[in-house]
């Protein structure tokens, strides 16, 4: 796979996810990926919107086997989830098993009206019933890579794929 | 010698006392105890990090607030709790320590958090357990309540965040107070430039200043100009060996009053580990002035704790 261009699939998403705001949408990043391109998103969308950060932490399920990170940041959700329509946004789709950590930790401050999730790349390997309905790029990576989302100084967007270890 | 707290790998699995831990893991501590600070203010206050683990509480001495918030942290956390006096129950029927908590292990418990009257229970049983257990001092005897230097710590850090820039004055009762032992590694630690002691010469351990400490007698010298001000209970109880004439005398010589306080920085927060003897160490202005960040210690206390715990279930 040749590594895509992490800033044309930030345009793409942008314009993908566009249509989707409305009066009540509010905009959740999961750290970091997914917070960086919250924060860069916010500006396009609209500076008015409500928006958070989620950090699934304390909601892993691989607690038992990994323990805690040592760099937890704290969730930031800043406006009243109850009867929100969510756009949850993260870099790179994988499993889902953050996806679901995200969800039970965003039930935890309240009752959305609807949760979406847009994310950069759908790169396959999904191990739960859960998706996202927006991707700037869907591809199919085998189990052994990882694609990852990273950011220049300048806050610009770059991939880089490397084998696991 | 290997630090009985650590793994192999250097992660904490006990905490025992603040004494020899890196600052890593102190850092590593308030910085995760950050993230559960805002868990309190939503709707559901608790995250499912440790469900299907059991936490006992074990206080083989007294304690309301430090029990409480264990066990508050440990529920915030979806742990089940168990909590037991053991002063009332079967250590009054004769009963080792050692053979309380294998029976309690025989009944899965994953983690004891102790209070001891006696200096080094908690070092005992760490040592005694299986190693998938791990074990938390609530206070032992003279020697450490590392909980409640993280707090204290923790606090300070929420409202003066440049710890490297700091006059810290711990004022009272050194000589009998863990607090102080562990606020003391806490801060020296963390790289707090002054930490001063203020109290009588009755009152303060020999070789005090072995711990990097400035030593002032007089409150008038040693408040002056310091960013926090943290009181220590007069331990009542230990006023019987006549270390003090009276407590009336104490509070004059040593009890923070309005007037005292105006020599700290005018920014300066007042700290006090509870229980408070008012009109001893403290006066009720200050205890409930706008100075005063007491009940906010109380608060983060329970984030330290959560912290605590599940670093030390993770590794």
């Amino acid at each position: 796979m040749n590594l895509p261009n992490a800033e044309t699939l930030f345009e793409t998403l942008a314009e993908r996810i566009k249509p989707l705001i409305k009066a009540n949408t509010a905009i959740v990043g999961i750290h970091s990926g997914g917070a960086w391109l919250a924060d860069r998103l916010l500006p396009i969308l609209g500076k008015d919107l409500e928006h958070g950060i989620l950090d699934v932490s304390f909601y892993r399920d691989d607690f038992n086997e990994r323990g805690l990170h040592s760099e937890t940041k704290p969730s930031q959700i800043p406006f009243d989830v109850q009867d929100k329509h969510i756009i949850l946004i993260d870099d790179v789709f994988y499993t889902g098993r953050t996806i679901r950590a995200a969800m039970n930790e965003l039930f935890d401050y309240g009752r959305p009206a609807s949760i979406t999730l847009a994310v950069m790349v759908n790169r396959g390997g999904r191990e739960l019933p859960i998706a996202p309905q927006i991707s700037a790029l869907d591809t199919d990576l085998a189990d052994s890579k990882n694609l990852q989302l990273l950011r220049h100084k300048n806050g610009t967007f770059y991939f880089t794929l490397e084998e696991n270890t | 010698m290997q630090n009985p707290q650590l793994t192999n790998d250097g992660e904490l699995k006990h905490l025992l006392s603040i004494e020899g831990l890196p600052k890593r893991i102190l850092n590593q501590i308030l910085d995760t105890a950050e993230s559960f600070v805002g868990v309190a203010e939503r709707e559901v206050k608790k995250v499912p990090l440790l469900r299907g683990k059991t936490v006992c509480n074990l206080f083989f001495e007294n304690s309301t607030r430090t029990r409480t918030t264990f066990e508050i942290a440990a529920k915030r956390l979806s742990a089940d709790v168990i909590t037991l006096n053991v002063s009332t129950s079967s250590q009054s029927k004769g009963e080792t320590i050692l053979d309380t908590i294998d029976n309690l292990t025989a009944m899965h418990a994953d983690m004891f958090v102790v209070r001891h009257a006696q200096s080094g229970a908690a070092h005992m049983i760490a040592k005694h357990v299986a190693p998938h257990i791990s074990v938390i001092n609530a206070g032992d005897g003279r020697h450490a309540h590392p909980t409640q230097g993280l707090l204290d710590v923790f606090t300070i850090r929420k409202y003066k965040p440049d710890m490297h820039n700091l006059r810290v004055a711990i004022v009272g009762d050194i000589l009998h107070s863990r607090v102080a032992r562990s606020e003391i590694h806490a801060l020296t630690t963390l790289g707090v430039p002054e930490v001063r002691v203020i109290a009588p010469k009755t009152l303060l351990p020999q070789d005090v200043e072995k711990l990097g400490v400035h030593v002032y007698h007089d409150m008038n010298e040693g408040l002056k100009d310091v960013d926090v001000v943290m009181m220590l209970r007069l331990q009542n109880e230990r006023m019987a060996g006549a270390m003090l004439p009276s407590s009336q005398e104490y509070f004059k010589t040593y009890g923070l009053t309005p007037e005292k306080l105006v020599l700290a920085r005018p920014d300066a927060i007042v700290m006090h580990p509870g229980p408070m003897n008012r009109g001893v160490e403290i006066d009720s202005a200050v205890a409930d002035g706008s100075q005063s960040v007491i009940l906010p210690q109380v608060t983060y206390g329970i984030a330290v704790r959560m912290a605590v715990m599940s670093i030390l279930a993770g590794n």
